[in-house]
């Protein structure tokens, strides 16, 4: 057991230096730092100093050793675009972000869970038929178009909410947070549903396949049969024993949720870090993008690492011998 | 002349045809992605003006709604006109024709790399295998579109600024292709390993045959049908993937716009009320993708042995 997690652990550092590496090259081989930083004007000894500074002549494994140190501090080196430091933009755009892919996530959850359990409850109904049917063409729309048909809808013929930004924030200490303010959360339910709908429809469908196995089982008809009413059944009995593969879906997906936010960001002009990502490809902002390159891997192997150890402490089977074969 | 016409029979006798027959979403799939593929090669035969002529172009004919005729110029186009008096249909073509050679070409060069690699992987085995499977293994874990937007990036900052622009559909082959070969790979992988243990690759190593002569002749054949499948998918994948990225503003230039960008640039007029500009590439770009999508799926389950 130990040993197993041992090696989970040791398996993602090795993926989170790759990552790094990765990031390191574009960094380091992709434009010229020293032109970018700068001006057309500097001399021979600026340029030197610089050099210098940098530590561009040191050996490769020193200088990408001394980038994951740098790293590890949060230190990102500084913006071509803006010269400001990249993790001071990072951390300004990262709330942003986070509060989003919460209320996403927390959407997709919620809306997907109660969806899976009334369509698996009431299959062949008409409802429950004609939700099934549209998840199919939510799931084949791309996520930028569910946006903009969104904002047409609702902001621009209905007028109901706004189209892009955060709207009005609080500031508490480093954290700007739109929760507090009625606009703030106005402007979040249109990102949200976008960036969440196509996480919903699949955790919707997967509730409702788990839901039509377990309610076929033995423990189910024997709760009826002691005349357990439904809400009691259905919550307390059946849903508790499809939760496992939600959860591991579910986190999975958070990965993806984290991703996608650079497309809804876009849409919705939403001030992130996805949308400063894309805003530093166009521009060629390197130190920006390999930063961007750097936090997203994190997440994701993160991510990755809890969801194998939390199959691990679920799934006796997997405890007892083989690791468990990457699905997605 | 003859054997060609038998050829063309035993296909309308064949199962894979009355499959296609029974199915009146396929049929239908099938026509739409035809007839936009048509429409694409022959945009200059097809499209009642050139989009990129400045010359057609009247800025009094600007935001014509479809079907009605202009105030000033009492001209009439049928799915309207953009800011510039761009017709709204021409461009739709020429951008369809942007979207799809994007699409066919980044998926050509996601094939071309996946069952290399995958075949190199299955066939070799031992350490080659391992190297190509953990990248692989390692690349999915993160979505395709971030992969593409990445490498989109990267090879922007190769690139000298002035040569931007003018490469950006090259790059942008590139950066679909490169980030859609893993499930090739692993499907030709798996397909090699059990191929490569059949008796006539032994027999085609007995005499003496050299191993990439044993890939790409004998067993490259045999795992080519799951790959149509795949390829198909990864079509509908790729058309989505352009769209997006030239959505997000780092794809198709300004000069080439693929059905994305117009799509992006319709974004701006919802709020002033010119829907139009919109709706229509939207719904081009729904169909186009939905239909490649069917397709593929029909294709799975006709070519899998096992449903049958």
């Amino acid at each position: 057991m130990l040993f197993i997690i041992l090696r989970r652990l040791l398996q993602a550092i090795v993926v989170l230096l790759l990552v790094a590496l990765v990031a390191f090259t574009i960094f380091r081989y992709i434009g010229d730092p020293v032109e970018s930083l700068l001006g057309q004007e500097a001399t021979e000894a600026d340029r030197r100093a610089l050099i210098d500074r940098l530590g561009l002549d040191d050996p490769i494994p020193v200088q990408y050793l001394r980038f994951v140190t740098n790293a590890l501090q949060g230190d990102f080196g500084v913006s071509y675009r803006t010269a400001e430091q990249v993790s001071g933009l990072i951390a300004e755009r990262l709330p942003a972000t986070l509060e989003l892919a919460l209320v996403s996530a927390l959407f997709a959850l919620v809306v997907g869970t109660l969806l899976g359990i009334y369509t698996a409850i009431y299959r062949d109904g008409f409802v429950a038929h004609t939700i099934m049917s549209s998840s199919l063409i939510g799931v084949s729309l791309p996520t930028f178009l569910i946006g903009v048909l969104l904002i047409w809808v609702f902001a621009v013929e209905l007028g109901w909410l706004p189209s892009f930004g955060r709207g009005e924030t609080v500031q508490i200490g480093f954290w700007s947070t739109g929760f507090l303010t009625a606009s703030g959360l106005k402007s979040l339910i249109l990102p949200a549903i976008t960036l969440g709908l196509y996480q919903m429809t699949l955790i919707m469908r997967l509730v409702r396949a788990e839901m039509l196995e377990v309610l076929r089982q033995d423990f189910i008809r024997f709760a009826r049969a002691r005349g357990l009413p439904d809400r009691v059944v259905y919550f307390g009995h059946a849903l508790k024993n499809t939760l496992v593969p939600v959860i591991t879906v579910a986190g999975l997906q958070l990965g993806a949720i984290v991703a996608f936010a650079i497309i809804t960001e876009t849409v919705f002009q939403w001030p992130g870090v996805g949308l400063l990502f894309v805003n530093a490809v166009f521009f060629v902002d390197i130190p920006v993008m390999s930063a961007y390159l750097l936090l997203v891997g994190t997440v994701f192997v993160v991510i990755n690492l809890i969801v194998d150890l939390l199959y691990l402490a679920i799934d006796p089977r997997i405890r007892d011998g083989q690791l468990r074969r990457k699905a997605t | 002349m003859n054997g060609e016409k038998s050829a063309w029979q035993r296909f309308l006798a064949s199962d894979f045809f009355y499959d296609f027959k029974r199915s009146p979403v396929t049929i239908v799939s099938f026509v739409i992605v035809v007839t936009l593929i048509l429409m694409a090669i022959l945009a200059d035969l097809v499209a009642p003006t050139n989009p990129f002529d400045p010359g057609s172009l009247n800025l009094m004919n600007g935001f014509t709604p479809p079907m009605e005729p202009n105030a000033f110029t009492g001209e009439t186009f049928l799915l309207g006109t953009d800011d510039q008096g761009r017709d709204l249909l021409s461009a739709i073509i020429y951008g369809l024709r942007v979207s799809l050679f994007v699409g066919l070409t980044a998926v050509i060069l996601a094939m071309f790399i996946g069952v290399s690699l995958g075949l190199l992987a299955g066939y070799r085995g031992g350490w080659v295998d391992a190297v190509i499977m953990r990248i692989a293994d390692i690349q999915v874990t993160f979505p395709s579109i971030l992969i593409a937007v990445l490498i989109f990036g990267v090879a922007r900052g190769l690139l000298p600024p002035d040569l931007r622009d003018e490469l950006a559909i090259t790059v942008l082959i590139v950066a679909i292709g490169l980030s859609e070969w893993v499930p090739f790979a692993r499907t030709v992988r798996g397909t090699t390993m059990v191929e490569k243990e059949k008796e006539y690759v032994q027999a085609a190593r007995l005499i003496g045959l050299g191993s990439s002569q044993i890939m790409v002749r004998h067993i490259l054949p045999n795992v080519l049908s799951p790959v149509l499948v795949i390829a198909t998918i990864t079509l509908a994948l790729a058309i989505i993937a352009e769209a997006t990225l030239s959505f997000l503003g780092v794809g198709a230039p300004p000069t080439e716009p693929s059905l994305g960008t117009l799509i992006r640039i319709g974004q701006d007029f919802l709020f002033s009320g010119e829907w139009w500009i919109l709706l229509f590439p939207a719904v081009t770009l729904l169909a186009l993708a939905l239909s490649v999508n069917l397709l593929g799926d029909w294709l799975r389950d006709t070519l899998n042995p096992r449903l049958k």
